[in-house]
């Protein structure tokens, strides 16, 4: 029904830019930027971690081998840094992984209202941890704020300063990033809640199972490699937790609440300025992170393939 | 074992009856087949003797307990589902074995049960594999094994063969059958498939549109339909309905043909006001013979194997007035041809054709 000649000089028009040309001017952008932005700094760091370079000295980098290193690795500082990320971490994931499973339990019976309840307890995940730390900063505050009052305190008298009580500072953190990250839990267990269908519950029903029975052989496993992933992705930006903290206490009361990461912000960029070591703590997160990512995949392979 | 009682069971989604209220009895060891187009009500009814839907009127009872309110794990029945249901995460062994878990039974009563099962249903070589990479048939095996595994008061059977080939339906049919004779377990067993229902039923029961049509074996179902859905549902092709007018002992059918009533019929059919009634005669009830009382035109000629379906159109070539008349393989009837064939009077049966019910001879 085409004439011939149209139908040619269409083809011609599209030959002006190849598929493959298309292809490349869609992606060059955003390879030049990751380029730039990733692949180079994380090289470039990893020469740094083994230089004595400072970003605001005009010295060139000079090699000091595996010096930063060992200096990080031998300061008792160092470990009790890790040693606090440690247990922020394992806090803050476990009761995240806690609270979340229990809330997607909660919001996988349908109710009333139940979308608009899911919608809202999205809500602290979607906001700048920034901003986030800076109005729980005001909520645990001594005087006007609303925590001691919620927990029963009607007098700022005797009254717990949270954050800058040393061993109470690290659970104000810790509690609210749960209030932060759990919803993100629930909602990868929710949708992997959801996933389960009816009728193993049918079935186990008929196999006269109990609830708990249920729940322990179908419904806990169905939900483990979900689980699982939350838990993985939670870790790692547990061992990475920076804004937040610094937004609350800046690591503090004395070093309370000094992560990791937020030392490694001190080293790099307040006052000591000391790239090439900072650099090298930062390999050391890495390595860390991606040991203890391993670990869960082995495990998440392990129950996918039972 | 146990028998399975219901009385004026309903149930309603909304203001629509899923099932009408409905009466059966279920003897003890007996294998009852519920059969029916698809969204008559017969695996609603199933679920309801299982607990896995709640009734919405009339009392269940299993051995002549009233299990109306109990949970289906209170009411020690098993259920095939269609679609398996097995366990994605558990081996096969765990399978079968859970509801014995559940129940807290040793280990080694636990090994000794699933060995046991899984020797009647051939399935040993399978006990450690997931049910994710079996076939069709082994998968409705290890389900009924996990249902065997049980030793239930009754099995509830949801089109267990709907998910298998065709070939294969046939054995895994024999199967149930045999587990079913070698358990004498009672059985409520719902399908579609009406050679299914008539091949493994002590008794069918016929519904349609939420209701039951008629209960019966499967010889009464086939040879005396109650009504008319049942003896055009039930058979392939479904009983032939020719519709007549009676006069001077004669029924007069479509394109003029006069059928000479039966002498067992014609008391019934006297006393018929207005009539008018439905001819109803299976395709094997006619005998094609050059000296037959009835003739009819060739429509169209299906060979089945072992023998052939001739349509013969009573009227012309109008399709409505086409009747099935089974006739021998090796001859040949071209379309068009004119054919005479008879009727055997004991095989033949009428219908009202205002209420649609069968008309009994007295």
């Amino acid at each position: 029904m085409t004439a011939f000649p149209a139908d040619s000089t269409g083809r011609q028009g599209q030959r002006q830019i190849s598929d493959r040309a298309i292809k490349w001017i869609f992606i060059t952008p955003t390879l030049i930027l990751l380029i730039l932005l990733n692949i180079f700094p994380l090289f470039y760091s990893l020469y740094l971690s083994f230089t004595d370079f400072s970003a605001i000295t005009k010295d060139p980098p000079v090699w000091v081998g595996f010096a930063n290193f060992g200096k990080l690795l031998n300061d008792p500082q160092m470990w009790k840094y890790f040693a606090t990320t440690g247990r922020f971490a394992f806090l803050s994931v476990g009761l995240q992984t806690l609270i979340g499973f229990g809330m997607a339990l909660i919001l996988r019976e349908k109710f009333n209202g139940s979308g608009i309840v899911t919608t809202l307890i999205l809500i602290p995940m979607m906001l700048s941890p920034v901003v986030v730390g800076l109005f729980w900063k005001l909520i645990y505050n001594p005087s006007f704020g609303i925590f001691n009052y919620l927990l029963g305190y009607t007098s700022p008298v005797g009254a717990p300063d949270w954050l800058a009580t040393g061993n109470l500072a690290l659970w104000a953190v810790v509690i609210t990033d749960v209030w932060m990250w759990s919803p993100f839990v629930m909602l990868l267990c929710l949708s992997g809640l959801n996933a389960i269908p009816d009728y193993l519950y049918e079935a186990a029903a008929i196999d006269r199972a109990s609830s708990w029975f249920q729940f322990r052989r179908i419904t806990l496993p169905q939900v483990m490699p979900l689980l699982l992933i939350a838990v993985l992705f939670r870790t790692i930006e547990a061992f990475k937790s920076f804004d937040l903290v610094m937004g609350m206490t800046g690591g503090g009361p004395g070093d309370a609440t000094e992560l990791v990461a937020v030392n490694l912000y001190r080293m790099a960029f307040q006052g000591q300025w000391r790239t090439g070591q900072a650099s090298a703590l930062a390999y050391i997160v890495l390595i860390v992170i991606i040991a203890i990512s391993n670990v869960y995949i082995r495990n998440l392979n392990k129950i996918r393939e039972g | 074992m146990a028998t399975i009682e219901l009385r004026q069971v309903a149930k309603k989604f909304g203001d629509v009856y899923a099932v009408k209220p409905l009466d059966l009895t279920i003897a003890d060891g007996e294998f009852v087949v519920l059969l029916g187009p698809s969204g008559c009500g017969k695996t609603t009814t199933l679920r309801m003797i299982s607990g896995l839907e709640a009734t919405t009127s009339g009392r269940i009872l299993i051995d002549g307990k009233d299990v109306t309110w109990k949970h289906p794990s209170e009411r020690d029945i098993a259920f095939v589902f269609q679609l398996f249901a097995l366990y994605p995460h558990m081996s096969v062994r765990q399978n079968i074995e859970f509801t014995l878990e559940a129940q807290n039974v040793s280990p080694a009563e636990r090994t000794q049960r699933v060995g046991d099962v899984a020797k009647l249903l051939e399935i040993e070589h399978l006990l450690a594999q997931r049910p994710g990479g079996l076939s069709g048939g082994d998968r409705q095996r290890v389900t009924l094994a996990r249902a065997l595994v049980r030793r239930p008061a009754a099995f509830l059977m949801d089109e267990p063969l709907g998910a298998l080939d065709a070939d294969f339906r046939h054995t895994m049919r024999a199967e149930i059958k045999r587990l079913h004779l070698a358990q004498h377990a009672t059985t409520v067993y719902v399908t579609h498939d009406q050679i299914e229902a008539m091949a493994m039923s002590d008794r069918i029961v016929v519904m349609s549109a939420a209701e039951v049509q008629q209960v019966g074996t499967p010889h009464e179902v086939y040879h005396d339909p109650a009504n008319l859905f049942v003896a055009r549902f039930i058979g392939s092709p479904g009983m032939n309905l020719a519709p007549g007018k009676m006069a001077d002992g004669h029924l007069l059918l479509a394109g003029g043909h006069r059928y000479l009533i039966p002498a067992q019929w014609r008391g019934t059919l006297s006393q018929v006001a207005g009539g008018e009634v439905i001819l109803g005669f299976r395709p094997e009830a006619a005998t094609v013979s050059d000296g037959g009382s009835l003739a009819a035109e060739v429509y169209a000629n299906d060979l089945h194997g072992a023998y052939a379906v001739l349509h013969l159109s009573l009227d012309g070539e109008n399709p409505e007035t086409v009747v099935h008349v089974r006739a021998d393989r090796f001859a040949h009837y071209p379309i068009g041809q004119s054919v005479r064939f008879d009727l055997n009077p004991d095989m033949v049966r009428f219908f009202d054709p205002n209420s649609g019910r069968a008309l009994r001879t007295q």
